[in-house]
């Protein structure tokens, strides 16, 4: 009896294999696609795979000072980098573990007191002064030991306890350094004069220097991220996430897997700690305020809670919207416009619809300036608050009243319940609705959001977060979940 | 021990006002199981509702009106606008994400949060705006005790907050809408099948939660004098604190945690040594933590069983 030629072997990626569930694999591997072109963009870099996309953003980052870039638009930089790598970091504790943690600015709060600590003269007649290559080990383990008791209450709450826990923890934090051992901590008036990070022996000084440390930071810590994400502790994470039950009876630790959670965290947030502080050369209490906290979520909520590279690229969005671009009364006209227009885009389905929209936005824009002029004159007294082309496009286009400030505040609040009843009206109503809300929202911006940068940048934290919430929850870059229905 | 006295008077008296806020974020938690971070925003556009009802009457040392009605108007106006506002909150952002992750509303939350409150700095200005209560209430006329003093304020703090707290206590357990609201609270999709209409008491216990915070807010303005866009994240922390010492979703609970954090922030002001009043608010947050880590279900909180 002659012996056939065997089977040929399931190859690899085909056909049932040992230990790996049919169905998980496969939605495992789908994903949602953005529509038309982006979609496109977002298969080829599917095909590439991560690390040659990670270094073409990082070489892209590190060319970008070469543009000729200023000093603020280095500092803005600097800012972004540190807020996207302590988004990153915040990614592994809310985005994976699927805990919620308010205090997440302590731990950069501790990375960089401690770090001042023991780089400084604060301490002793002569101070501290250890090396970079060791304080930043020693403050970076010291808040992952933290993160560790911050996170052990986590064995006996679940969810939203926790969550207070940690918000508190967090205050505690801001009224700690505020208040206790003035001599040490320096209390309100912070540290001051501390040591520059030295890599190699060579000390950093200058902006551009910490620039490109922290590209460096950002990129190799999103590498040891992205091997950790697959990992089996990070596979621990997400089914922590999913189902700590269920979880639980597959053997995985879910306490232990949610205290490493925090400590990575912890970790990854004290090392941003360091360098922002050793940039600054000072540290306060004030810098590890709650508006920070909300900063970082909002960046790690618009890229996609879960993904790397999403909280990354939110965070860093995020920072120079926030940062750079509201700045500028001239810059923030565009983005203002700029995003008003692209959205309408996007969004605005079909051509003639759109272009019935905008026609009648401009008219309506022009016969209510004539209207009011011709009734009073005080009602079309102010000018444009914007500046450039800008406003003298709209003189004749926007009403802006001689007190300005009193109609602007009135017209914001009207504009907020207008885009509610946007939001809830039925589609022929939300296209009748949308004329007026435009004039209205250029109205407000002209009045009163333009001549008050400081305000309006935090406004749009808040509203990055509740429309993100409602509209995308899996942020920019994230992708849907396939929810098991229970 | 006089001073021991008027301290505890004081306390509680700041006891009662965070009872009502932390009576409408324990109710709202109740129901919806959601952490309304935005609650203690809530009792700040309170607060600025009775100083814009003294303004449009004439201003705090010329009130057109006869000073009760005045109060009558501020309270309720508070109440009506806040509770309103509060409803407005509930359908547009955390409606949709009623079955959504548990963490969504929470983000969502903060985000109303710091849009309020900055909604606030850019409608009324960073600056104090201040009531100036002894203009229109005499103060003095109050009840003294040996040397222990009430002021009118303060009773009026007392006796309303106490009728507040009588009368949610009565709504809850004797009305229908108590009914309807104790009964989502319990299980909203079981509620549902027999026949309770979800979305409007979701809508009722907003609406009441909210109208708390708001006569919080005025009660606040009339006692501290002071209002600024701020004040709104602190007292939502010690709301929140004497929520969860008292046990989160429990009515009792909210306020004796309420008073216990009143009068324990009283004492430590009262009698710390000096240059270490300002340890209040870290106190404040340590009895928390140390509450969560020892009985995580507050005082009066019922351990609850994780449902799978």
């Amino acid at each position: 009896m002659s012996l056939d030629a065997p089977p040929p072997a399931p190859r690899a990626e085909e056909g049932p294999q040992v230990g790996a569930d049919e169905w998980v694999a496969r939605q495992a591997r789908r994903r949602e696609y953005l529509p038309s072109w982006l979609g496109r963009a977002q298969r080829l870099g599917d095909r590439v795979g991560w690390w040659p996309r990670l270094a073409v953003a990082g070489l892209a980052a590190a060319a970008l000072p070469l543009l000729g870039l200023g000093g603020f638009q280095l500092q803005v930089g600097i800012d972004a980098l540190v807020i996207a790598l302590l988004a990153v970091g915040l990614n592994i504790v809310v985005g994976w573990a699927g805990v919620l943690d308010l205090g997440y600015v302590a731990f950069f709060g501790f990375g960089a007191y401690g770090f001042a600590l023991v780089s400084s003269g604060q301490i002793g007649a002569d101070g501290i002064h250890l090396p970079s290559y060791v304080s930043i080990p020693l403050v970076m383990l010291a808040a992952a030991v933290l993160g560790l008791l911050v996170g052990l209450p986590s064995r006996r709450l679940i969810g939203d306890y926790l969550a207070i826990v940690t918000l508190f923890f967090g205050e505690a934090f801001v009224e700690f350094t505020n208040n206790v051992a003035p001599g040490a901590l320096g209390g309100p008036n912070g540290i001051v004069g501390i040591d520059p990070v030295s890599v190699f022996g060579h000390k950093i000084t200058s902006n551009g220097g910490y620039y490109y440390l922290l590209v460096v930071v950002l990129v190799v810590t999103m590498a040891v991220l992205r091997l950790l994400e697959f990992s089996r502790t990070g596979r621990a994470w997400r089914a922590v996430r999913e189902d700590p039950l269920a979880a639980a009876s597959m053997t995985v630790p879910v306490n232990w897997v949610k205290l490493m959670a925090f400590a990575f965290g912890a970790a990854v947030a004290a090392l941003a700690g360091t360098v922002f502080v050793a940039q600054q050369i000072s540290v306060f209490p004030t810098d590890f305020d709650t508006p920070i906290l909300i900063l970082v979520y909002a960046g790690l909520i618009l890229g996609g809670a879960g993904s790397i590279a999403g909280a990354a690229t939110g965070a860093l969005v995020v920072m120079v919207i926030y940062d750079g671009l509201l700045r500028s009364p001239s810059d923030s006209g565009y983005l203002f416009y700029g995003l008003i227009l692209l959205t309408l885009l996007v969004k605005l389905r079909p051509w003639r619809r759109l272009a019935v929209v905008l026609g009648a936005c401009v008219a309506f824009g022009f016969a209510a300036h004539a209207i009011a002029a011709a009734i009073s004159a005080r009602a079309v007294a102010g000018g444009p608050g914007s500046t450039g082309w800008i406003a003298s496009a709209l003189h004749d286009w926007v009403i802006v009243p001689a007190n300005a400030t009193v109609a602007g505040n009135y017209g914001f609040v009207a504009l907020v319940c207008l885009l509610i009843a946007l939001v809830q009206a039925g589609p022929r109503w939300r296209t009748i609705l949308l004329v007026p809300a435009l004039y209205l929202a250029s109205f407000v911006w002209e009045t009163r959001l333009v001549t008050e940068p400081a305000i309006t940048r935090q406004l749009m934290i808040g509203a990055i977060l509740i429309v993100m919430m409602n509209a995308r929850p899996q942020g920019l870059l994230g992708q849907r979940r396939v929810e098991a229905i229970t | 021990m006089a001073f021991f006295f008027q301290e505890l008077v004081n306390g509680v008296t700041t006891g009662a006002l965070y009872s009502l806020v932390a009576l409408g974020f324990s109710m709202v938690y109740g129901v919806l199981k959601l952490l309304n971070f935005a609650h203690g925003d809530l009792y700040m556009v309170g607060a600025y509702v009775g100083f814009f009802v003294i303004q449009w009457f004439g201003g705090p040392t010329a009130v057109s009106i006869p000073v009760p009605l005045l109060l009558l108007i501020m309270f309720v106006l508070a109440a009506a606008v806040v509770g309103g506002l509060g409803v407005a909150i509930e359908r547009f952002a955390y409606r949709p994400l009623r079955d959504a992750p548990r963490i969504a509303p929470l983000i969502t939350a903060i985000g109303i949060s710091f849009f309020l409150e900055n909604a606030a700095l850019l409608l009324f200005g960073a600056q104090f705006r201040v009531y100036n209560t002894a203009d229109f209430i005499s103060l003095s006329s109050g009840i003294t005790i040996g040397s222990v003093t009430i002021d009118s304020v303060q009773i009026m703090v007392l006796v309303l907050g106490l009728a507040l707290m009588v009368g949610l206590r009565e709504l809850v357990n004797r009305t229908k809408l108590g009914k309807q609201m104790r009964a989502v609270a319990a299980d909203r999709e079981a509620a549902e099948m027999m026949g309770v209409n979800v979305n409007f008491t979701i809508a009722a216990t907003f609406f009441l939660g909210s109208a708390l915070a708001g006569v919080a807010g005025v009660m606040a303005g009339l006692l501290f004098n002071q209002v600024t866009p701020t004040i709104g994240f602190i007292a939502g922390l010690k709301a929140f604190t004497a929520a969860v010492v008292g046990g989160i979703g429990s009515l009792p609970g909210a306020m004796l945690g309420g008073l216990l954090i009143g009068v324990a922030e009283s004492m430590i002001t009262g009698y710390a040594p000096p240059g270490y009043s300002t340890y209040t608010n870290l106190f404040v947050f340590a009895v928390l933590i140390a509450v969560m880590l020892v009985r995580p279900s507050g005082l009066l909180g019922r351990a609850q069983l994780q449902k799978v």
